[in-house]
């Protein structure tokens, strides 16, 4: 009987196809929507935790804490210095590479050329920190690096908008104000999981960029590599116990500094994308709703239009609940087959994002069972209303009515 | 007359009113009337008589404001919509005047109807649809659709899905009122057969006396009541 009513069902979306097709409309849209969304977002956080972890996950940051505009701070704000670092680096044991840096966003200069770039003042130590090789020319000396030398090696982005396929090396360009010689060029790092261009960077010695950039001696961040095998849970400990030490805290003082380990970044930020991926599916569902009321309209045009046939299925021995399965189950079957067309067109939508934005295309088999279930929901919930008009009718009328 | 065997259906002072206060219009007023099994009555009567009125609460497709229908001796007229359902798949069989066949839905469907809606297995629906067309001379045309079928052909459709279940009564609303001369007296033809071979119970509708002439007894409504009704002026002389 039920499998009697649903090629019934399929029979009739049939034979109004191009209404049916329309009515479909809606909860494609919505299912695709909301498909893609929650694809795309997840892929999203994906990429954004394998690009931190490429950082290394035995990677620790170190970074002063500032205070909070308008709220009240419990420590003392102060910059990180020259004498947090000579602790860092005297006291740590078990580190590959402890590197100073300080940043600032800067328009760089070449001919008639010029970008906007991130520039870093650092060490030789920040390329082993974040594993960054220099695919031409050198690191920097000893000598530039304590005299403070207008030496930069540029990241790829910089290099292919100035120089092309040519030579950047020995070559002057202007950071800011000051002139600054070519020695080396990074290889290339891509886009980040945010979309931002990490190769458009000019690295110098951290003295050039605290005289010549910042105006002062205060250090960003540093890095702290931890050696393969050792515990980060220990050094980071081992870092704030040195820097309460160089900071000067009493035993009562809060810490005004910050250490942290990768899987702490990368949790903080993918729960973000995490929030925003729910939120953008919340908000596509709300498309499913109005194809929901779509169903509900057309449903309705339907049981009107075969008022007859209920009189005459009525008339010869249907019970109402005959009547009322038969809408519903068309109802269903309708969006249950938009729902289905939604997914497939949302995985396409996705796999193209996925493949464009080039982040990992991750499926979710929960989402699509949701998605089928959620839709086959919003047939049976607005297809109701409709079929249990139509099985109310009275079989005289039904069978009277034009 | 059979006079020792209960009548199939009676009505006792059955009235039926439609509207509220000055609208209020008395539709059948105290019927009383008496169908036996394997009779083949005519109703007639103006539009507005209490005919059309009649054949719903005969058919179970209405019951009455007032008085008892009983049919088969069962209280009809009291009973919900459901089990009114069951009575008319059961034991009542349709025909209309506008054939009534679910449109682009083939001939051998349209008559398997109420069996599925009985619960039948599709084989022996089949089986028994294509008995029923047999009977009403539609062999070859079983998967044609309406569209597709001449008017006559339609009402032998309509007339095989009444009877594929076997029915008691067959309620028939004016069956040739959309056929030509030569298509009514065919269809008439068949209802007889149908009333003579196999004892089926038929009341029908019409319009016209010499349709009405097929039947054994005709009854004329007038102003929601019997008019005349020849099986009782038999009676009389």
């Amino acid at each position: 009987m039920l499998f009697e009513t649903i090629r019934l069902a399929l029979r009739s979306v049939r034979r109004n196809a191009l209404r049916s097709f329309l009515t479909l409309l809606g909860i494609v849209i919505g299912v695709a929507a909301v498909i893609a969304m929650i694809t795309i977002g997840t892929g999203t956080t994906e990429k954004v935790k394998q690009d931190i972890t490429k950082l290394g996950s035995n990677l620790l940051t170190v970074q002063a804490l500032r205070p909070m505009r308008g709220g009240d701070t419990n420590f003392t704000p102060r910059p990180l210095e020259a004498s947090d670092l000579r602790g860092l680096v005297d006291g740590m044991e078990n580190v590959n590479a402890i590197a100073p840096t300080a940043q600032r966003t800067v328009r760089v200069v070449f001919g008639p050329d010029n970008l906007s770039a991130q520039v870093t003042g650092t060490d030789n130590e920040f390329f082993t920190a974040r594993n960054w090789a220099i695919l031409r020319g050198r690191e920097f000396s000893e000598s530039e690096l304590r005299s403070g030398a207008s030496a930069c090696i540029i990241g790829q982005t910089v290099r292919n908008q100035f120089f092309g396929s040519g030579d950047p090396v020995d070559s002057l360009i202007r950071v800011g104000r000051m002139s600054c010689r070519v020695i080396g060029v990074l290889e290339a790092k891509g886009t980040s999981g945010f979309g931002q261009d990490q190769d458009a960077v000019v690295m110098m010695p951290l003295t050039t960029f605290q005289r010549r950039i910042a105006g002062n001696r205060n250090i960003g961040q540093i890095y702290i590599a931890v050696q393969e095998g050792a515990s980060t849970s220990d050094a980071v400990l081992a870092a704030q116990n040195i820097l309460r030490d160089t900071r000067r805290l009493t035993p009562g003082q809060e810490d005004n500094f910050d250490v942290r380990d990768m899987t702490q970044i990368a949790d903080a930020m993918t729960s973000t994308t995490t929030v925003m991926t729910g939120m953008l599916g919340a908000l596509a569902g709300v498309s499913l709703l109005v194809g929901g009321i779509g169903i509900m309209n057309i449903m309705l045009v339907s049981v009107t239009e075969r008022t007859r046939e209920i009189g005459i299925r009525l008339a010869i021995g249907a019970h109402e609940k005959h009547i009322l399965i038969q809408f519903l189950v068309e109802a269903t079957v309708l969006s249950l087959l938009g729902g289905l067309i939604g997914i497939v067109l949302g995985l396409s939508l996705a796999g193209l994002a996925s493949y464009t934005l080039s982040i990992p295309f991750v499926p979710s088999l929960t989402v699509i069972g949701t998605a089928v279930g959620f839709s086959a929901l919003i047939g049976m919930v607005f297809g109701f209303f409709p079929a249990l008009r139509g099985a109310r009718l009275d079989p005289i009328d039904a069978l009277r009515h034009e | 007359m059979n006079g020792s065997a209960p009548p199939l259906l009676t009505f006792r002072d059955i009235w039926k009113t439609y509207g509220d206060g000055e609208t209020r219009v008395n539709a059948l007023a105290g019927v009383n009337l008496a169908i036996d099994q394997g009779e083949f009555v005519a109703i007639m009567g103006p539009s507005g008589s209490g005919k059309s009125t009649s054949m719903n609460i005969i058919g179970c497709l209405d019951t009455p404001t007032k008085g008892v229908y009983s049919f088969m001796g069962v209280d009809a007229g009291a009973l919900d919509r459901s089990r009114r359902a069951v009575l008319r798949n059961r034991y009542i069989g349709f025909v209309f005047q506008g054939y009534n066949l679910l449109p682009r839905t083939t001939a051998a469907e349209n008559v398997e109807l109420p069996l599925v809606y009985r619960g039948v297995n599709s084989r022996d629906r089949r089986d028994l649809a294509m008995n029923a067309l047999a009977q009403v001379g539609l062999q070859g045309r079983e998967h044609h659709t309406p569209a597709e079928l001449s008017g006559g052909q339609q009402q032998r459709v309509a007339i095989a899905r009444a009877i594929v279940t076997r029915p008691t009564l067959l309620v028939a609303d004016e069956p040739t009122g959309n056929l030509d001369t030569a298509r009514s007296h065919e269809i008439m033809s068949l209802l007889t057969e149908l009333n003579g071979q196999q004892g089926l119970t038929i009341v029908m509708v019409t319009h016209e006396a010499d349709i009405a002439a097929y039947a054994q007894r005709t009854i004329h409504f007038l102003d929601g009541n019997i008019a005349s009704d020849t099986a009782a002026a038999m009676e009389a002389s």
